[in-house]
Parts: structure tokens; sequence; C-alpha cells
């Protein structure tokens, strides 16, 4: 047990950096998501190919490619970003992949939450003459939101999790500090994995309740 | 009791010699020693792991797969390297032929589970000697002593000397890989430390501009300048004491004093520098083998 | 639904939509060509010496070597075993946390439900390291073991909400005709729930394959696990090439296994039974609207990711 708190401020560190990838990540996988959903919706049929291609091409590519092409090929294209030290670079870099990647799970939640809603609301916001932004913004969305929250919160509990890929890419997570807090105490491995755990589960339990909670409030009876 | 006397007499006898004596004959031909079957046989007693091993023959042994010089697999799956022919040495020394050793892939997680475990017989990997770690392993050796370098880029254009250069340059990053004994020694120099996952992925942010240099063991950092078509060189200034030891289960004090035996007469059989000079020896030159740590 | 939020368009919505496909096309075509140059052009290494492009031949000669092949195809076939009995464990794991979680005794459900999210909070990299140290099994058995518990937790979850999901007059027929709860969940509701939530369950499998990459940090030499080491075998210069064509492997995989859960879907999921309406115009697939209340399915298809 003293291992881990000999090597507390490493693994809070990391914890911190963890927590700070699930953030800018998960905010922007959300913005980025509903314009893909949006997209995916959209009359202008050329609109429609690019958000399926994207979402498809994202969703069967491992997260570890994503992370590498922005890792070593966009520095090497010279488009890293400037005026941040190395580690700001590769940080700011591994949460545009990680954005990226979350990004069509989100989409695609969106998209079935959409599709959950009964056609008839569509056809009765047509039918008194509301156009497309219109129907989408005052309709459809706003009983979607309710749906839409349970898938949601599940992949911003996958998004905590793969914050840990990152690690391999420059980033010092959570797990990335637990490597150096084994290193040094290689006598409480077992100990020290315990910890990282408790520091998963800390964030992932609280998300898996809130879900079922969200669930369970927004039960439409059939 | 008397067999282990008289080995530490030669022993002794031995480091004696060498002291003496000057370097062990580095002009013995590479095929003497190799495979321990010309060496005089290091005697064990029965019942001891020793002869519990010779008796299945077969062991176990933990290793790198992927440590350029030190443990490299091929696309066969079976590793080549430094200690991989030390793990022969000690095999033969229990006539199990080197196609009778298991080796088995070890990273610095799994290190010492795998020997608290039961899962590997010893772990000869790159594998420091530390404090810590003996609190739940034993080590035989050190077979090697490395010492912490820097990795430049051919011609070193920033002119780095040593780890001094960092504290004196803290804008400037270096790269090491995440969790190592590595970073934390530059860290005494520098804050601006990137850590990747594997030594080779320091190599791009050095050709991108993200990094300046890679610091870690000199054997490391040999086997990826080897790897790297002359792109890099290592500038030769070690500047820690990285004791290499066989990693063995805690208790096992007999197997851990034989090993020491066996590593002292390779010292002196040439067997210790055939094996340096068939691995390592290809890029780095033949050092002395470091005096055994009998605690 | 996606249809009737809009017209049919008429010709200046046509030809917009023409103009727009055009730019796209050309924004798109163009960076990625931009891409690919400044790959292939000769670059300067480290000590300011020209290295060769990234789609030069001297990278990829690695190709014509058969032990090259030879060690990807072990691993690949390695990774599938892991995959593979991960899978079917995962599968049995995930009906029976599913029964554990609907059971009508809290002294099951609860610590059911407890140990379901413990599984599902935890990170895969994580449950392999503590199986292989608690139980000292081998990483073969350390990485089925937690990719097995893990997507099993997982596939409970959506099994739990594929029969939430039924409607209730199910159940409660069974239970008039006389069955006991258990045999109505076992014999009426769980395999309808299989059947609509099969395609869920596969994209799930998929995410188990990505994660059997996880697996190098118990020493299991699975795909990805190659990267390093053939890089550190044949030299630094492959390492990108060998990490496409690793990857082109775990892509063409998972799109093969993404397709066969969608032809799947369509012959047992829930408008498998309909009548065949010829595809001809999107009006008819909107006429078809099915509405099985997907918002109660935890997405699946997310899962716990792929490291290096």
């Amino acid at each position: 047990m003293d291992a881990v708190l000999e090597n507390l401020p490493l693994l809070w560190g990391g914890f911190l950096r963890t927590l700070a990838l699930l953030g800018i990540a998960g905010v922007g996988a959300l913005i980025l998501g509903t314009v893909v959903a949006a997209m995916r919706l959209s009359p202008v049929a050329p609109m429609r190919t690019v958000a399926t291609v994207y979402t498809e091409l994202l969703r069967n590519t491992p997260l570890t490619l994503v992370l590498l092409g922005f890792a070593v090929i966009v520095p090497n294209l010279g488009l890293a970003p400037a005026g941040l030290d190395s580690r700001g670079q590769f940080f700011v870099l591994a949460s545009i992949g990680l954005t990226l990647y979350t990004s069509p799970f989100i989409a695609e939640a969106i998209r079935s939450g959409v599709n959950s809603i009964p056609v008839g609301q569509a056809e009765a916001a047509r039918s008194i003459g509301l156009g497309f932004g219109q129907t989408l913004g005052e309709v459809i969305l706003p009983q979607a939101i309710r749906m839409v929250i349970p898938p949601i919160v599940n992949v911003l509990i996958a998004l905590t999790k793969n914050t840990s890929v990152a690690g391999g890419f420059f980033v010092v997570e959570l797990i990335g500090a637990s490597r150096g807090a084994i290193n040094a105490r290689g006598d409480e491995v077992v100990a020290i994995l315990l910890s990282v755990a408790v520091f998963y589960l800390v964030v992932t339990i609280p998300l898996g309740r809130l879900q079922a909670f969200v669930e369970k409030r927004v039960a439409v009876l059939r | 009791m008397r067999f282990r006397t008289a080995g530490t007499v030669v022993a002794l006898a031995a480091a004696g010699a060498l002291i003496l004596g000057g370097c062990t004959d580095s002009g013995a031909p590479a095929g003497d020693g190799g495979d321990g079957t010309t060496s005089e046989k290091v005697p064990y007693d029965e019942g001891t792991t020793m002869a519990e091993l010779a008796e299945a023959g077969t062991i176990t042994i933990g290793t790198k797969f992927a440590q350029p010089l030190f443990g490299l697999a091929g696309p066969d799956g079976v590793p080549v390297g430094f200690d991989i022919e030390i793990g022969k040495i000690i095999a033969g020394q229990l006539d199990i032929a080197p196609g009778d050793i298991k080796w088995v892939e070890t990273v610095s997680q799994n290190r010492e589970p795998f020997i608290q475990s039961g899962e590997v017989d010893l772990v000869i990997a790159t594998y420091t000697i530390n404090d810590d770690r003996k609190k739940v392993v034993s080590f035989a050796g050190p077979y090697y002593e490395a010492g912490q370098d820097i990795l430049v880029p051919a011609g070193n254009p920033e002119g780095i000397d040593g780890p001094e250069w960092f504290a004196d340059n803290p804008d400037k990053t270096v790269c090491s890989v995440s969790g190592s004994t590595s970073v934390t020694n530059i860290q005494e120099y520098t804050s601006n430390v990137l850590e990747a996952a594997d030594y080779a992925d320091c190599l791009d942010p050095i050709r991108n501009g993200q990094a300046v240099a890679v610091t870690t063991d000199n054997v490391i950092l040999a086997g990826l300048a080897d790897q790297s078509d002359g792109e890099f060189e290592v500038v030769n200034n070690p500047f820690t004491a990285e004791p290499y030891g066989i990693g063995l289960a805690l208790e096992d004090t007999e197997f851990r004093m034989w090993i020491n035996d066996v590593l002292e007469q390779s010292y002196e059989d040439g067997s210790w520098d055939a094996a340096w000079e068939s691995t390592a020896g290809a890029v780095l030159d033949l050092p002395e083998p470091p005096a055994v740590d009998r605690y | 639904m996606s249809t009737v939020l809009y017209d049919v368009p008429g010709p200046r919505a046509r030809r917009l939509a023409r103009i727009v496909g055009v730019l796209i096309a050309l924004v798109v075509a163009g960076a990625l060509a931009w891409v690919i140059v400044s790959l292939a052009l000769p670059r300067n290494g480290a000590d300011g010496s020209p290295r060769p492009g990234y789609f030069d031949w001297s990278r990829w000669d690695i190709v014509n070597d058969r032990a090259f092949w030879r060690a990807v195809g072990s691993n690949y076939l390695n990774t599938l075993r892991m995959a593979g009995l991960g899978a079917v464990l995962a599968i049995v794991a995930g009906v029976l946390f599913s029964f554990g979680r609907t059971a009508r005794t809290a002294l099951v459900r609860v610590p059911t439900t407890i140990v379901l999210e413990f599984f599902r909070g935890m990170p895969v990299l994580l449950m392999m390291l503590f199986v292989l140290l608690v139980f000292s099994t081998g990483s073969y058995w350390a990485g089925v073991l937690a990719l097995g518990l893990y997507n099993g937790a997982i596939i409970g979850e959506i099994l739990r909400s594929g029969i939430a999901a039924l409607p209730r007059g199910q159940r409660e027929a069974g239970l008039t005709v006389g069955l006991t709860p258990l045999a109505t969940r076992f014999l009426i509701e769980f395999p309808q729930a299989a059947r609509n939530m099969l395609p869920i369950i596969i994209a799930q499998l998929v995410v188990l394959l990505k994660d059997t990459a996880l697996a190098y940090v118990i020493a299991y030499d699975e795909l990805l696990r190659l990267v390093p080491k053939l890089s550190n075998f044949y030299g630094d210069r492959y390492r990108l090439s060998i990490f496409l064509i690793v990857l082109v492997v775990y892509l063409a995989t998972n799109l093969l296994l993404s397709w066969v859960a969608r032809i799947v879907a369509a012959r047992t999921g829930p408008g498998a039974g309909a009548p065949r309406i010829p595809k001809r115009g999107r009006i008819f697939r909107a006429l078809r609207g099915r509405e099985v209340s997907v918002a109660k399915v935890p997405d699946a298809g997310v899962g716990g990711g792929v490291a290096p």
C-alpha cells in the first residue's frame, strides 16, 4: 500500500491527464458527432455520403491507427500545433485523435435516437409547413435528446477507458503513470494496479449509474 | 558445503588472476565455450533446483524479444542476443541443449510476477538490479554493467555531451520510455522529458523536431543506432551504472550461488567473451565483465 | 424517418447538391493527394542525410520475405485464437449475467449488478494483468478470461435491454400458460431478445477482436506486437510499412465481421419476417418504418479500446 502512497503524486497527475483527455475529447466528440449526425440526415446527398463514409471508416479503424496517424504522420507533414512544448503538442494531437474516433459513435447514437421517434412526429411537422432545420430543431431533437442520453453515456464510459490507448503515444495518462510506479516499486505491482483500477472505477461507475438513472426516467411506456 | 567452498576459492583465485594478469583472453576463437560443452562443469547437489532442471531437461527463461543485441526475436519467434547466450551458458551447465530452452517474453510489468509465480525459472532481460526488486526476487550476477547514455543524430548537431547539457537547456526535449528508470534518472537534470511507449518510438519525434535526443541504457541505444542506418549515434558518456542481473526466486539461495559460480567461470574460460563477441560485439567493444555480487 | 424530414429535391436543390458534391470531392481529393505526396517525397533524416520517402521500395521490400509473412500469419492466428475463445466465453458469460441481472430475487440480482458494473468499468488492459497476476494462468488464458468477462458483462447488458424491450405481453402470456418465470425467460423472452440484439452482439465481438491487441502487456504474441518486434529485427525504416500492413489486416477482418453482422441482421432481425418490399426508392423504405426502442440499447461497438 505504501507503494501507492509513495507514488500518489505521479498517479494523481496521470489521473488528471486522463480526466483532461476525457473532458476535451468528450465535448469535442459531442459537438462533432452532432454535426455528423445532422449531415447524415441532411437533404444534400453529398453531405450524407461524406457523413456515411466518415462514420464507417472511423468505426472500423482501431483507435491505435487513428492515434498513430496523429502522433507520427501529422507532425511528419509539418502540422504539429505550434507554440507548445512537445508534450503539449502530443497531448493536443491525442485529444484530436480521440475526438475524431469517438465522434462517429456519438453520431450513430444520435441517429438511432432520431430514428426511434415515431415517423408521425416528422410527418406532422412537415404537414404544418416546417422546413428541415425547423423540423429537426423544434420537434425531433428535443424528443430525441431523452432517448439519446443512455447510449451517449455508454460512449463516454468507453472513452474513459480508451484514454489509456493515448498512453502509447507520448501522453502520460493514468496507465502510463502506473508504469513508472511499477518500475520504481516492483514489489507491489498488484497494489498499484488495484489503485489504478479504483481511479478508473471512480469515473466509470458514477457514469454507469447516471445512465441507469436516465434510462429509467425516460422509459417510454409503449 | 565442500563444493561451495572449493568453488568460492576457485572464483577468488580467478578474480585475483584477472586483476593481476590483465584482460581475459579476448583472442579466444568465437566457437569456444559458445555452447558450454567445453567448459568445466560447475557442480551442484541433489535436491536443488539445478538437479530438478537437469532432470527435466528443460528450463524456462524470460527474456526480451524486442531488444536489439541483447534479446531480439526474428520472425521465427526465437530470440537471439547476449542475454540469450548467457542463458545458454547456464543451461549448458545443466546439460540442457539450446534448443530445449523455453524462451518467454517478459516486459517490465510481468517480470517479478512471472518469477514469483514460477512461470519462468530465470529472467535474463536487461534486468537492472535494485533494492526494491530485491524484496521480491533475488539476483545472480551482475553479468554486465550498462550505463545510461544519450543518443543523438549523427554528427551531434546540438553538441550534447552529457545530461548536464539538458540542465543548461531546459527548453530542449529529451525522449525516453515511459515508466523506466531512465526517465527517473534524466528527470534529475530536466523536467522536459517526452515519454514514449517504446524506444524506437522516440526516433520520429527527433526527426520531426519535437525532441533532440533519446536517453536510456547504452546497450539499447547502440542497438537503435545500429538499426537506423547510421542516422543516429551514441554520445558515449555513460552517467549511471546499471548492473544487469539474472532474476530468480527470492528464497533459492543455492541456485543463485550456483549461477554466480557459473558466471565467474564463464568470465575466465572465455565463454562470456565469446557470447559478447557473437552478439553485442558487432556494435560495441568488449567490456570487462563485472564482479558478481554475492549478498 | 430521415426521408420524411424534407421533400424530394427539385431541380434547384439537385443542382445545389451537385455543386456541393463536386466541391467536397475536390477538397477531399486534394487533401488526400497532398498527404500522399508529402509522405512519398524523400525527406531529411535527423542528421540531415537524405532518406527515402515512405512509399519508396526500400521501405517495403520485406514483403518479398517469406519469413515476414509467416510471422504475420502466425501472430494473426494467435489473435484469432484468443478472440475466438474469448468470444465463446463472452457469449456464455453474457447469457448467465443477463439471467442474474434480471432475476426476481434481490439476492441474485444485486451481487450480479455489482459484479457487472465492476467489469464494465475496468479497462481491459488492467483486467488482463489482474487475471495473470492473481491467478497465475498463462498469458493466453489471462487474455481469454479478461476479454471474455469484460465483453460478457457488456453482452449481458445488451441482452437485458433486449429482454426489457420486448412487449410485456410475451412474458405475461408465458406465465399465463403455466410456465415458471425461469422457463418463460428461457423459452420465450430470451430467444427473441437474442435474435433482436444479434447485430449489436456481433458488433461487440468485433470490439473484442480489436481488444486482443492489448494482450501485449501479458506477453502474448498477437498481431500488433509484430510492429516493434519486426521493425527491431528488420530495421527502423520499415516501421511505418509494417504498421500499415498490420492495420490493413485488422481493418479487413473488422469490415468482414461487420458485413457478416449486417447480413445476419437483415436475415434474422426484427424486420426479417416481413414481406420483402422491393427497394425501389426511399419512400418505400420509409413506409416499412419499424418502431424499436433503440434508445434503450446500450451502444455496443465502442468497447475498451485498442492499445499498442
